[in-house]
């Protein structure tokens, strides 16, 4: 499986580092030596040093026997040269990042046709939505959702004194009578996937798979429910900012941005005029409680600076606001933030090479006939959850699960058949047709058949 | 310093060397010589015990390695390897003395062919096979060796790569350096197959085809004959000239071959000055040679052989060149010191490094005339950035102050400054026998114990480019507080 990977900035390196971990030959260009050099010092990638959309340098990268051609470089039009050369020389599939709004929209379709995309992806919109569905549910420190939009998978924080502390899994769905599964808990550096006897304690972070309306149930039922966010103040005009406001003010929320750069508050006002926009410097307390930081439901801080991020955070969350979620990109200091106290952390890098995972496993498994419809990384990715499409050929099929011999740190966390979604439980079956979402600790699945012993 | 994955590494090229050790075991064994076969089987067993054990002791977890880890592996390994691969020597006997073993196994792994012996033919075949051995073995390299056979040591195997691959840039071929290393062998080991072929059909036994084909293919030159090459016949000769050269050419190139791109193989730089250069010191040679030569085919045969031999630092001889004219000997003196293409298994500056240095000399040149010019210096259709234009010019310093700091140390011995001279010339790039008493004819016996270290240490320092065993001998690199 050959990957080329053209312009090795933040997305770049984190897409280079999960496809390596998947045990993929990448190829590695960008046009600055500096950077080709550490990427070759940290990685096991060939490196080549070039313009990533110039024909020599493609061919030094070997493009003709890629199976999958990625360009994020920061231009857009550079991507989408790159990719439109590598598909004319034989790459079998290109990704290509545009993240310019104006490209976005109507144009898109049309766009990655003419270009041959396999498919394009935009870090910022994802991020966006990512934030948008948390702070439509705040208790939740995460959500994914599957393939139709019915099943959820919600990551929560059990906070001190959580009245789940001391209960095993099987009190717990004896005590509160609704269709979930915990499929995940995060205990300090330990990841586990939990059986009936595994007892919860505070502080844990745990993963509950259930249909969106269930998840209401169940928060509503543990104490844990906090109404959707109403007004948010978002520290940073970036293009994650543009996506986020465009969708909040759409469903008719309130949003003040803040920013330092002038012309940047004035273009983004421009854009998005129902949006307050306030030039000044975020790092300043007095003007964020001038601007009513003590009153908002929630504070999204998304400047490009993670430490800035960070700090503001941590100051907006003393002040009592509801809930804080801030951008950090770099993963040490992803954890380093875990334990100053802020939960609940996105990170577009992480998206977009989650998606670039699922992409290479989907070319991998061309021949297998389970495919892959979504994969996420939890827990600092050291779980999968995969949703398969589950063929006729699967050998799992109309047994019950309890007889089902799966491999260790495997669970079934849902099936989806047709419109309805299953919380399994040992006496529910696979059927072709169905799709399936397995998680799974430690191991990599490529094809629904390797959950089986 | 990731002191536990250093030591990790080395126990794993001892089980490596110890393997190794088996080969020249059995040949001992199909020639009936018991005590030579007896001191292989010894010391191959001990240096997998020892391996094992070193490795075991070390297992480790964190298995990120940089740059000066990778230097440090190598640097053990090398010295660890030519202390081993002496051993039979003195065990056998037949090298009695411990010092004058490690001169001739250091002379072996770095491919240099500079000899103590001054009678090859009363040696054993099994060990005559052993130290041409050598000469294959460290042409390409253990390091690569080992990468290319043990599963995923770590993913920044880079750093052992580019320790121990001479050039000024070491690259990959493939997305992994597991791969890179396979190709490599693989390259390494056909073409020395197809030498071997070609040898046996000409005037040569199976076991000398193979003996002079390990010293070709490592650019090493250890002989088994008085005359090295000059005992066969033309066409023995004609086939070691064309292979040492082959040998000397970069081995990404015949990748490249491999995969089709012949247009960047023509467009290569490297090849044509080392071709171009090759050509114009045998067309110089063979015009100064021809008073002496009865007739033009004869010195045009010997100029080509020895230019071959010389530049690719292999060292193999069919004429005592040492009788040749000034002319003639300061040409191969100033080749010996050039060397071959980089990611050849040949030793010297290397082409590449002089083609930058001269390119940086003209540029200087021009803007001494334009004070304003902006320069730009091009290698391979590229233009090369400051880093490694730095890194080629310091390498050259560094190497010049090497060689007077060797030859100073050597200075006094009661030879000739020829003789001298040209020894480290001879030993620090890895051609073997220089001009005088150490020339094609002559032998390094004479020099003593402490001059017979400084110049292992000096075949060490070429072999490995100098700073992997400078960087491994410093106390800081070793230091806990910087781990």
């Amino acid at each position: 499986m050959k990957i080329i990977i053209v312009g090795c900035g933040k997305i770049g390196i984190s897409i280079i580092e999960s496809l390596v971990g998947e045990g993929s030959d990448v190829v590695a260009v960008d046009s600055s030596p500096s950077v080709i050099d550490e990427i070759g010092n940290t990685y096991d990638v060939m490196c080549v040093c070039g313009n990533g959309a110039d024909i020599e340098t493609l061919k030094e990268a070997g493009v003709s026997k890629a199976d999958l051609f990625v360009a994020v470089t920061h231009s857009d039009e550079l991507n989408m040269l790159a990719c439109f050369v590598a598909e004319r020389m034989g790459a079998k599939h290109t990704i290509a990042r545009i993240r310019n709004p104006e490209y976005n929209d109507k144009s898109l379709d049309f766009l990655g046709k003419q270009l041959g995309l396999t498919v394009s992806v935009n870090p910022e919109w994802l991020a966006a939505k990512e934030l948008y569905n948390i702070l439509k549910l705040p208790a939740a420190v995460n959500i994914e959702s599957f393939s139709g939009g019915n099943l959820e998978m919600v990551e929560l924080r059990l906070k001190q004194q959580s009245i789940l502390d001391g209960l095993s899994l099987i009190e717990l769905r004896k005590k509160y009578n609704a269709k979930f599964l915990i499929c995940a808990v995060q205990r300090g550096e330990e990841v586990y996937i939990p059986d009936g006897n595994f007892v919860l304690k505070s502080g844990d972070r745990i993963g509950i798979t259930a249909s969106t309306t269930e998840i209401q149930k169940l928060l509503r039922m543990l104490g844990l429910m906090q109404n959707s966010a109403k007004s948010v103040m978002i520290l940073g005009a970036s293009r994650i900012s543009y996506y986020l406001t465009k969708r909040f003010i759409n469903s008719g929320n309130k949003v003040v941005v803040i920013d330092k750069d002038e012309r940047v508050c004035e273009a983004f006002a421009a854009q998005l005029p129902e949006a307050v926009v306030i030039c000044g410097d975020g790092s300043e307390q007095e003007l964020l409680l001038e601007e009513g930081l003590g009153s908002t439901d929630a504070f999204v801080a998304l400047t490009g600076m993670d430490e800035l991020n960070i700090l503001v955070s941590i100051f907006a969350s003393n002040q009592g606001v509801p809930k804080v979620i801030s951008k950090v990109n770099r993963s040490q200091l992803a954890l380093m933030a875990d334990n100053l106290g802020l939960d609940c952390i996105v990170s577009p890098k992480k998206t977009v090479s989650d998606i670039l995972a699922r992409y290479a496993r989907a070319i991998k498994n061309s021949q297998g006939s389970n495919s892959i419809e979504t994969l996420y990384r939890l827990m600092d990715g050291r779980v999968e959850a995969v949703e398969f499409n589950v063929s006729k050929d699967f050998p799992g099929s109309k047994i019950p699960l309890k007889d089902l011999a799966l491999k260790p740190n495997t669970i079934i966390a849902g099936i989806i058949r047709g419109r309805k979604s299953i919380i399994p439980g040992g006496m529910d079956e696979i059927q072709a047709g169905d799709r399936v979402v397995v998680i799974v600790a430690g191991q990599q699945l490529i094809d629904l058949g390797d959950i089986l012993r | 310093m990731n002191r536990k994955m250093v030591f990790f590494v080395f126990g794993r090229i001892g089980q490596t060397v110890g393997a190794l050790l088996l080969l020249p075991a059995i040949v001992a064994l199909i020639y009936g010589e018991m005590l030579q076969m007896q001191s292989f089987i010894a010391v191959a067993v001990g240096a997998i015990a020892l391996g094992v054990l070193i490795s075991r002791c070390s297992r480790t977890e964190n298995k990120v390695i940089y740059a000066k880890e990778g230097f440090a592996i190598v640097s053990l390994a090398w010295i660890g390897m030519s202390a081993v691969g002496a051993l039979p020597f003195v065990i056998s006997g037949e090298i009695p003395s411990y010092i004058d073993a490690v001169f001739e196994t250091v002379s072996g792994f770095t491919t240099t062919g500079a000899s103590i012996l001054s009678d090859v033919e009363a040696m054993s075949k099994s060990m005559l096979f052993w130290r041409s051995f050598t000469h294959w073995v460290g042409g390409m390299g253990v390091l690569v060796f080992v990468m290319a056979i043990v599963s995923n040591m770590t993913d920044r195997s880079i750093h052992l790569m580019r320790a121990e691959m001479p050039g000024p840039v070491v690259g990959k071929l493939v997305p992994r350096g597991k791969d890179t290393a396979k190709i490599l062998y693989m390259i390494y080991i056909v073409m020395t197959f197809v030498q071997i072929i070609l040898l046996s059909l000409g005037d040569m036994d199976l076991f000398e085809s193979i003996v002079h084909t390990f010293g070709t293919a490592g650019t090493g030159g250890f002989g088994i004959k008085s005359l090295s090459i000059g005992a066969y016949s033309d066409y023995s000769q004609m086939v070691i000239a064309v292979f040492m050269m082959l040998f000397g050419i970069n081995f990404n190139l015949y990748f490249l071959l491999i995969i089709g791109r012949i247009k960047t193989v023509l467009k290569s730089t490297e090849l044509w000055a080392y071709l171009a250069l090759a050509a114009a010191a045998v067309i110089a040679i063979t015009l100064n040679l021809l008073p002496q030569y009865e007739s033009f085919g004869a010195a045009l045969k010997d100029s080509f052989f020895q230019t071959s031999s010389v530049m690719t630092t292999t060292g193999y001889s069919t004429a005592n060149f040492d009788l040749w004219p000034s002319l003639s000997k300061g040409i191969l003196m100033l080749l010996m010191c050039i060397g071959s293409c980089a990611g050849s298994t040949a030793g010297g500056l290397k082409v590449s490094r002089v083609v930058l240095l001269f390119k940086l000399v003209l540029g200087e040149i021009k803007r001494m005339l334009h004070p304003r010019a902006v320069t730009s210096v091009k290698f391979e259709g590229k233009a090369v950035d400051k880093q490694t234009l730095n890194s080629v010019l310091i390498y050259f310093a560094v190497y010049v102050f090497c060689v007077i700091a060797a030859f100073l140390a050597i200075s006094f011995e009661p030879f000739s400054f020829e003789t001298n001279f040209s020894a480290v010339i001879a030993t620090f790039n890895n051609i073997g026998p220089g001009f005088g008493n150490v020339g094609p004819m002559g032998s390094f016996a004479d020099y003593s114990a402490f001059s017979k270290l400084v110049f292992s240490f000096a075949m060490l320092l070429g072999r490995l480019e100098i700073f992997p065993l400078v960087i491994a001998l410093s106390p800081s690199t070793w230091n806990k507080s910087r781990a």
